[in-house]
């Protein structure tokens, strides 16, 4: 096809690309520097609390993999005791229909993201896996009682021009480093 | 003497980077012209029509994600739509208005990758497509923001959506739809007049109207040929009719009009925004009573919406137990992918990985 006059549109395109060079980055050095997620990630460990647990197996039926397993026998009248409960996290889909399920809030989807396991049998998360610990925290995903604890999650809508809501980086200190730590 | 001739046959995929997934394309070949193109498909098949049947009603949700997986609320809404009509169930204003909300980030996120992939195809490397990028990870981060995942959401409920967003949603959407026509006024400015775009893509892989309509595509295909066919406006679903938008056509059907319908679908698409941020009411229910195992009586029912990548239909047959006795997905994507040896033959090897950048198919959705 024939143009009139070439280049003009080649050097907008290009003006574009100057100004672009004097944007600040959106990027960040991912193991180093890290985003943070939002209050109510779906995180691929769940957190389980055994006292309000019931064994009423609801979950297990929400779950559309039929990836969680529930054990219980009868323990005083009208009251379930959980011998097991337990989930192949490289089985689940983190579709988070089990938290949405159930009626007692005793299950909620976790905060990691960071969850590559060496061993096969190392992602199924049994009882002692799936409790509360300082390191395993639940998120705000249908359990906006956790919400209040967690950090802001860093938006990249909002640029330093805002004023105070750049973004929000992991502290460097908390982070772990190499295989095994 | 004659020399003795025959077609040359060149396997395009199933690994190939311009693709968009794995597909495969046998062409055959008159030196570089194309004589034809085969699509051969099914090498994402996953089953997920046959797994519906075996899952709740509630469960088939998630299932539907990873179909088109660049836009998977509109798939969430999709099949919502269908089940709530074959159960008759209203979904709370709020809702609806969430739905809109949501649905047509989804067509904004899905236009960003789709026009910086065709890009790339045209041989912009790269810097189109991070530029895109840059905008579409705000759209992700507001999904992420409300339903923790930045894929797969699975948002959408029967009776309608999961939970209500957090209150640093509505600041954040109302600052991306602000800033939003000048990211769009960028891309025009980066892409629109380039001689060399212009010169492969004007003219290149025309589709006819007649073709187009013959064929049953949808979407920016349909309506890059010059045919003014809108789901939202011809059949209009959710809460639709109550926006005002235009619906933005081609002249020639060729490339260059494909894509300059979707740059100018997506300030139609940041128009509904604005005009729902105003209207949505600021507090009430999200979602209908509709208990996690419920059996919408026997019968059938067909939905269907405007997808980012054109008619998206959910047909739903109902025996009245807890799990669908059939669901059957009607995708844009596959009859889309139809039109592609209409579009090619004729033209060269090169020109044909820009026709297929240009109908946008994600390789999910066709294979299912």
């Amino acid at each position: 096809m024939k143009f009139e006059r070439y280049g003009i549109g080649i050097a907008k395109g290009m003006a574009l690309t100057l100004k672009h060079l004097f944007r600040p980055p959106l990027t960040v050095q991912y193991p180093d520097e890290k985003l943070v997620v939002s209050k109510r990630i779906r995180g691929n460990e769940l957190v389980w609390f055994p006292d309000r647990c019931t064994g009423c197996g609801t979950c297990t039926k929400a779950c559309l993999q039929g990836n969680i397993i529930l054990v219980t026998h009868r323990g005083e009248p009208n009251k379930f005791i959980v011998d097991k409960f337990e989930l192949d996290s490289g089985r689940c889909i983190f579709c988070g229909l089990c938290v949405e399920s159930c009626p007692y809030d005793a299950l909620a989807m976790g905060l990691e993201y960071e969850c590559a396991k060496y061993r096969r049998g190392e992602t199924i998360l049994d009882k002692d896996k799936l409790k509360l610990t300082d390191q395993h925290q639940p998120s705000a995903y249908y359990r906006p009682q956790f919400a209040a604890g967690l950090p802001k999650q860093s938006l990249l809508i909002y640029d330093k021009k805002d004023g105070g809501q750049k973004l929000n980086l992991f502290p460097l200190s908390k982070r772990k480093r190499g295989p095994g730590a | 003497m004659p020399i003795k001739t025959e077609p040359f046959y060149l396997n395009l995929g199933p690994q190939h980077p311009s693709t968009h997934g794995v597909f495969r394309l046998r062409v055959e070949l008159d030196g570089e012209v194309i004589v034809n193109v085969e699509p051969i498909i099914g090498y994402l098949h996953r089953g997920i029509e046959k797994l519906a049947e075996t899952r709740t009603y509630t469960q088939v949700i998630p299932l539907t994600d990873r179909l088109d997986y660049v836009a998977s609320m509109t798939n969430n809404l999709a099949y919502c739509l269908s089940v709530e009509k074959l159960a008759g169930i209203k979904v709370p204003e709020r809702a609806e208005y969430l739905r809109v909300i949501f649905s047509e980030l989804m067509r904004l996120a899905n236009h960003f990758l789709a026009i910086g992939a065709f890009l790339n195809d045209c041989g912009a490397l790269a810097t189109p497509l991070i530029y895109m990028w840059r905008e579409r990870e705000k759209i992700v981060d507001l999904c992420e923001m409300t339903c923790g995942q930045r894929l797969l959401f699975n948002y959408m409920r029967v009776g309608g959506v999961s939970q209500d967003v957090p209150e640093e949603f509505m600041p954040a959407l109302k600052k991306f739809v602000a800033e939003m026509p000048k990211f769009i006024g960028e891309y025009e400015q980066l892409i629109k007049q380039n001689e060399i775009f212009l010169a492969r893509t004007k003219g290149v892989g025309i589709l006819p109207k007649e073709t187009a309509i013959n064929i049953g595509a949808s979407g920016p295909v349909l309506r890059g040929s010059g045919v003014n066919w809108d789901i939202r406006k011809k059949d209009p679903y959710s809460i639709y009719e109550r926006f005002d938008f235009e619906v933005p056509t081609g002249e020639v059907g060729d490339c260059y009009d494909r894509f300059w319908v979707r740059l100018r679908e997506m300030r139609q698409s940041v128009r509904i925004l604005e005009q729902a941020i105003v209207q949505i009411p600021a507090k009430g229910p999200i979602r209908a009573d509709v208990p996690q195992f419920f059996r919408p009586p026997a019968g059938e029912a067909y939905g269907h919406i405007e997808a980012p990548k054109g008619n998206l239909g959910f047909y739903v047959v109902s025996d009245g137990s807890i799990a669908p006795y059939r669901v059957h997905i009607f995708p844009p994507s596959l009859i889309n992918v139809t039109a592609l040896a209409d579009m090619a033959i004729g033209w060269k090897v090169a020109d044909l990985i820009i026709v297929f950048g240009s109908i946008d198919v994600v390789l999910g959705e066709i294979d299912r």
